[in-house]
C-alpha cells in the first residue's frame, strides 16, 4: 500500500495561513466598503450639494399635501396574511389637468370609502385637493373594489388630459371636462365589470392618433377579494406562477369607445403582472410593451406594425431568470440613443438575492433581432432591498440619467420578521404554497420592512453611484409608486412617493448653481394629442439623450409628460429631432437652454 | 472503493457485469458529476436556474484549479477532479450572489477546508456545506442560497425525488435520505404543533429545489459520512434534530448549518471509536 506523503512544515503553514486569509476576506471587505460609506457620509450638505449636484429636501407638508395611503381589509378568509395580501395600492401620477401649465398630482387611497387626492399646483409651492370638487374623489365604494393607480391620457384628443383608474374592482374610465370636471364613462368605454389590476398604460400602439390601453391583472379577475369562495388565491409558484390576471388590450375606436382586443393581437398571458411600459425598444416606429411579472419572467410583446404583438422575452435575453418585477421603467441609461429597461425585485440579504435588473441593448444589437444583457451588476445599480417603484430622470442636470428606486415591503414589528416563515412557503410545490390557508401567520411581523431607499446618481461613466441618505432620501416608509415632475417650472425634476399606509412624500429637488436644461412640452395633432410614444433625441457639447412621452412607468406611476434634459455646464443645444407617433419627424435647431419650449407637431 | 469477490468463489466466474450496473455502481466516481450536471443542464435550459453561467463557471473552474495546486503540493499527486468539480458545480448552484468574487471564494474555501480542517488523515466536513455555511455567516450582505425553483411543478419534482433516490440507492446511500426524509416529516409534525403553523407550510420546504440537493447530494458525500449503515442514520436523524432547533430559531439556512454543526462532529467521534478498534488488540497483546 501507497504511504501518504506528508507535506513539508512549510506548505502546511502556507496552506493554513490561505485558508485563514479567504475566512477573513469577507470581514475585511466589509469593514472597507464601510470605513468608504463613513467617509463619504462625513460631508456637509454644501459639499453633496457640489459633489453630486443636487440635494432632495421632503416639503409635502410644507407645500399642503397631507395625504396618508390607507390599505384594504379583504377577506376574513385572509386575516393571517392580510399585511402581506394588501400590501399594494399606493399610487401616484402627475399631470397638468387644467392645463394651467402647473404640474398637478393624482395620488389614490385603497381603503373601501377611502378619497383619493387630486392635488392642484397652485403655481406658488402649495398644492390644494380639488378631487371632490372635480368628481374623482369618492371612487372606492363599497362593492366596487379599491383604487391600484391611475394613468392620464387625452383618449379624446380634446386637448384635456383623461384619467383611467383601475383597481382591485371595477375600472372606470372619467372624461376631464376642459379641467373644471370629470364624468364617468366607464360603461361607453366597454370596460370590463371587475379587474384586479396593478399595472395600466396609455400607448398607440397603432399610431392612429387615438389612445389605446393596456390593462395587466395581477389577481385573477374571476376573484372578488371580499368575498371568497375559498382560500385558493395565491400564485401557484414564487417563480413559474401563471395563474395571475389576464391582460387587456383596448383599442380605441374613437367617440368614447374601446373594444378589447389582447388575444386577436397576441397578448394572452395569465402572469402576475405588476407593471408595463411602452417604448420603441427597436426604432419600428411603434411602440412594443414591456411587462415586468411577479412571481415569474418578465414579457416583452413586440409590436409588429400595429397589427400583431409577439410575446419576445427570451429570444430578447430577457425572459429567462424567473425574479418578482415590480416596476418598468425605461432611460437611455448610457446616452447611446437606446433605451434601456430597469426591472425592480427583491433582494434581502442572507435570504434573497434577487437583484433588481438592468436591460441594456448589447453592442450591435438592434431593430427585429434586439437583445438585451442585463448590466444592473456591471452599473452598480442592482441590490435594493424589496424594491417598487423606480424611475430615470436626470436629478443633478449633469446630463446624464438617474435612477430613483424606493423600497420596502411590510413595515409592522421592527424587531420581529416574517421572513423566515415568507421563505420557508414560497419554496414549496403549487399544492402548497397557492392555498392561502398554508401561509403561515404574520402575527405583527415585518417582512422586507422599514428599508432604505436607493438614490444611484449617473457618473456617466458607467457606474451609478448610491447616494440616497447623503442627498436627504432618508425615510423608511413602505415605498411603492415613485413618480417625477417639475413642479415649480425651475427646471429640476422634484421627486413624488406614494407609501402603502403611510404619507405621500415629495422631496424638493434643488440643483448645483450652473447647470442647464431643457424642457419639451410636446403636443400631437396627426398623432394623439398628448403626444405618447413621441420621443427626442437631443444632441449637444457632443453628447446625445433619448426620452420620450410616456402614458404609465414605474410601479402604478406616471411622470410628468414634459420631457425634462440636464445639460451639465453646456450653455447651448446643437438641435433636438423629434419623431412623433404620426411618423413625421422635426428637427428644432439651436433651441436656446433653461427654457420649457411648447412644441407642436407640424401638420 | 472497489469490492472484493467473495470467499466461496463459484467455480463458473460469473459474467461481467452490465454496462448500466457498471455505470450505476458505487464505484463509479463520475456517476455523480453526470448526475449533478445532467440536473444543471436542464434546470438552466428549463427555468433558468442559475444566477448565470459564468458565476457557475468561476466557481467550477476555482475549484478544480485549486484542488490541482493544492493536490500537487500538499500530496505531491494529481489529484481526481469529480469531486472538486462537484464541489464547484454545487457551489455555482447553491450560492446566490450578485458579485463574482462570492463563487470564486466560497469554491476556494470548500476546496481549502479539505487539506486545512483534517482530523486522523480525514476531512471532517463536507466542503461545499462548509464553505457556504461559511459565506452566509460571514457574509450575509453578500450572499444568499438557491432560492429558485425547478418549475414548481409536481412532475418535475417528482422526476428529480425517482431519479435521485435511484442513484443514492444504487450507490448504497438510500437509507441515508429516506432516514432525513423521515425524520423531517415527522419533526415537521412537532414544529407545526409547537408553532402553531400549518403542518404544509413546515413542510413546504422539502418539496423545493434546495433540499433535492441537499439529501441527494449533501448529507450522502461518502467521505464525510460516517462507516456504519446505523450511525449514518443516526448522523441525519440529528442533522434534522438540530435543523428544527435551528428552524424553530427562525434561520432560513438551516440545514446548511445544521450539517455544518452535526457532521463534523460525527466524523470525529467515528474516526477516534476506529482508531481506538485499531489500537485495542494491540494494547491488549502488549
Amino acid at each position: 500500500m501507497e504511504r501518504p506523503v506528508e507535506p513539508s512544515r512549510v506548505v502546511q503553514v502556507g496552506v493554513a495561513i490561505f485558508f485563514v486569509a479567504l475566512l477573513a476576506f469577507p470581514l475585511a471587505y466589509k469593514r472597507y466598503q464601510r470605513r468608504n460609506a463613513a467617509a463619504h457620509a462625513s460631508a456637509s450638505s454644501s459639499e453633496i450639494l457640489a459633489r453630486y449636484g443636487f440635494v432632495l429636501r421632503e416639503s409635502s407638508r410644507e407645500s399642503g399635501i397631507h395625504f396618508t395611503h390607507q390599505a384594504p381589509t379583504l377577506d376574513p378568509k385572509l386575516n393571517h396574511i392580510m399585511e402581506q395580501v394588501a400590501s399594494m395600492g399606493a399610487a401616484v401620477s402627475i399631470v397638468d389637468f387644467d392645463r394651467d401649465g402647473w404640474a398637478d398630482l393624482y395620488v389614490v387611497d385603497s381603503r373601501e370609502g377611502g378619497h383619493n387626492a387630486l392635488y392642484r399646483n397652485l403655481g406658488n409651492g402649495k398644492f390644494e385637493d380639488v378631487a371632490a370638487a372635480v368628481g374623482l374623489a369618492d371612487v372606492n365604494q363599497p362593492g366596487t373594489g379599491v383604487s391600484m393607480g391611475a394613468v392620464w391620457g387625452d383618449y379624446d384628443n380634446d386637448g384635456y388630459e383623461d384619467v383611467f383608474l383601475y383597481k382591485w374592482g371595477k375600472p372606470e374610465l372619467f372624461h376631464n371636462n376642459a379641467g373644471k370636471s370629470f364624468t364617468r364613462v366607464t360603461e361607453e368605454a366597454s370596460l370590463p365589470p371587475w379587474v384586479n389590476a396593478n399595472t395600466a398604460i396609455w400607448l398607440d400602439y397603432d399610431n392612429d392618433g387615438k389612445l389605446d390601453l393596456f390593462l395587466g391583472g395581477y389577481y385573477p379577475e374571476s376573484i372578488d377579494l371580499w368575498h371568497l369562495k375559498n382560500t385558493l388565491i395565491m400564485p401557484d409558484s414564487f417563480e413559474y406562477a401563471q395563474n395571475g390576471g389576464r391582460k387587456y388590450l383596448f383599442h380605441n375606436l374613437g367617440g368614447g369607445r374601446f373594444e378589447e382586443v389582447s388575444r386577436k393581437m397576441g397578448i394572452d398571458s395569465r402572469r402576475w403582472s405588476l407593471a408595463a411600459t411602452a417604448a420603441d425598444l427597436r426604432g419600428t416606429g411603434y411602440p412594443d410593451i414591456f411587462v415586468a411579472n411577479d412571481y415569474g419572467v418578465s414579457e416583452l410583446y413586440l409590436n409588429e406594425g400595429g397589427k400583431r404583438f409577439r410575446e419576445a422575452g427570451k429570444q430578447a435575453g430577457i425572459g429567462f431568470s424567473p425574479k418578482s418585477g415590480m416596476t418598468a421603467s425605461t432611460g437611455d441609461v448610457l446616452n447611446q440613443g437606446q433605451f434601456g429597461v430597469y426591472v425592480s425585485n427583491i433582494s434581502e440579504e442572507g435570504i434573497l438575492v434577487q437583484g433588481n435588473n438592468l436591460w441594456v441593448p448589447k453592442a450591435g444589437s438592434s431593430g427585429k433581432d434586439i437583445t438585451y444583457e442585463n448590466m444592473a451588476n456591471a452599473l452598480g445599480v442592482e441590490l435594493g432591498g424589496w424594491s417598487f417603484g423606480a424611475q430615470f430622470g436626470d436629478l443633478n442636470n449633469d446630463g446624464f440619467l438617474d435612477l430613483y428606486v424606493t423600497n420596502g415591503n411590510v413595515s409592522l414589528d421592527k424587531n420581529r420578521s416574517y421572513w423566515y416563515d415568507y421563505s420557508k412557503v414560497a419554496g414549496g410545490n403549487r399544492a402548497i404554497i397557492s392555498d392561502a390557508a398554508n401561509w403561515p401567520p404574520l402575527r405583527g411581523r415585518s417582512l422586507g420592512g422599514y428599508q432604505h431607499k436607493r438614490v444611484w446618481v449617473n457618473d456617466g461613466q458607467g457606474r451609478f453611484q448610491e447616494v440616497a441618505q447623503l442627498v436627504g432620501v432618508t425615510d423608511v416608509f413602505d415605498g411603492r409608486s415613485v413618480a417625477l415632475g417639475d413642479f415649480e417650472n425651475s427646471g429640476v425634476l422634484d421627486v413624488l412617493v406614494a407609501n402603502q399606509r403611510g404619507p405621500l412624500l415629495l422631496y424638493k429637488d434643488t440643483v448645483a448653481p450652473g447647470r442647464h436644461w431643457l424642457e419639451l412640452e410636446l403636443e400631437g395633432t396627426a398623432s394623439n394629442r398628448s403626444a405618447i410614444g413621441a420621443e427626442a433625441r437631443i444632441f449637444w457639447d457632443g453628447r446625445q439623450q433619448l426620452q420620450q412621452v410616456s402614458g404609465g412607468s414605474g410601479f402604478c406611476s406616471q411622470n410628468q409628460r414634459r420631457l425634462h434634459f440636464g445639460l451639465g455646464r453646456a450653455t447651448a443645444v446643437d438641435r433636438v429631432e423629434i419623431r412623433w407617433p404620426s411618423g413625421r419627424r422635426q428637427t428644432l435647431t439651436a433651441p436656446k437652454v433653461d427654457q420649457i419650449l411648447k412644441v407642436k407637431e407640424p401638420s | 472503493m472497489i469490492e472484493q469477490p467473495p470467499a466461496n468463489t463459484p467455480a463458473v466466474p460469473p459474467s461481467p457485469p452490465s454496462l448500466f450496473a457498471r455505470f450505476f455502481s458505487p464505484g463509479n466516481r463520475y456517476l455523480a458529476p453526470l448526475l449533478i450536471t445532467s440536473i444543471l443542464v436542464a434546470g438552466q435550459l428549463r427555468f433558468g436556474l442559475l444566477e448565470s453561467f459564468s458565476r457557475t463557471s468561476l466557481a467550477i473552474a476555482t475549484a478544480i484549479i485549486l484542488e490541482l495546486v493544492l493536490g500537487r503540493l500538499v500530496v505531491r499527486k494529481w489529484p481526481h477532479l469529480a469531486s472538486a468539480y462537484i464541489t464547484g458545480i454545487s457551489v455555482g448552484i447553491l450560492l446566490r450572489s450578485p458579485d463574482f468574487w462570492p463563487y470564486a471564494l466560497c469554491s476556494a474555501l470548500a476546496i481549502t477546508s479539505k487539506y486545512v480542517i483534517r482530523w486522523r488523515g480525514r476531512h471532517l466536513w463536507n466542503p461545499s456545506n462548509f464553505s457556504i455555511s461559511a459565506m452566509l455567516l460571514l457574509a450575509p450582505e453578500y450572499v444568499a442560497t438557491l432560492s429558485i425553483q425547478w418549475g414548481n411543478d409536481i412532475w418535475a419534482m417528482a422526476i428529480v425525488w425517482v431519479l435521485g433516490a435511484f442513484i443514492v440507492w444504487r450507490v448504497k446511500r438510500f437509507h441515508i435520505t429516506l432516514t432525513y426524509v423521515l425524520s423531517f416529516l415527522a419533526l415537521s409534525a412537532v414544529r407545526a404543533a409547537i408553532l402553531g403553523d400549518p403542518f404544509l407550510s413546515e413542510v413546504a420546504p422539502l418539496t423545493g429545489p434546495m433540499y433535492q440537493l441537499f439529501i441527494f447530494f449533501m448529507i450522502t458525500d461518502p467521505r464525510t459520512t460516517v462507516r456504519s449503515v446505523r450511525g449514518q442514520c443516526v448522523v441525519v436523524f440529528l442533522v434534522a434534530v438540530v435543523e428544527m432547533i435551528l428552524r424553530l430559531a427562525g434561520s432560513v439556512v438551516a440545514p446548511f448549518y445544521a450539517l455544518a454543526i452535526v457532521g463534523p462532529i460525527a466524523m470525529a467521534i467515528d474516526l477516534s471509536r476506529a482508531s481506538r478498534a485499531v489500537a485495542s488488540p494491540i494494547k491488549r497483546s502488549a
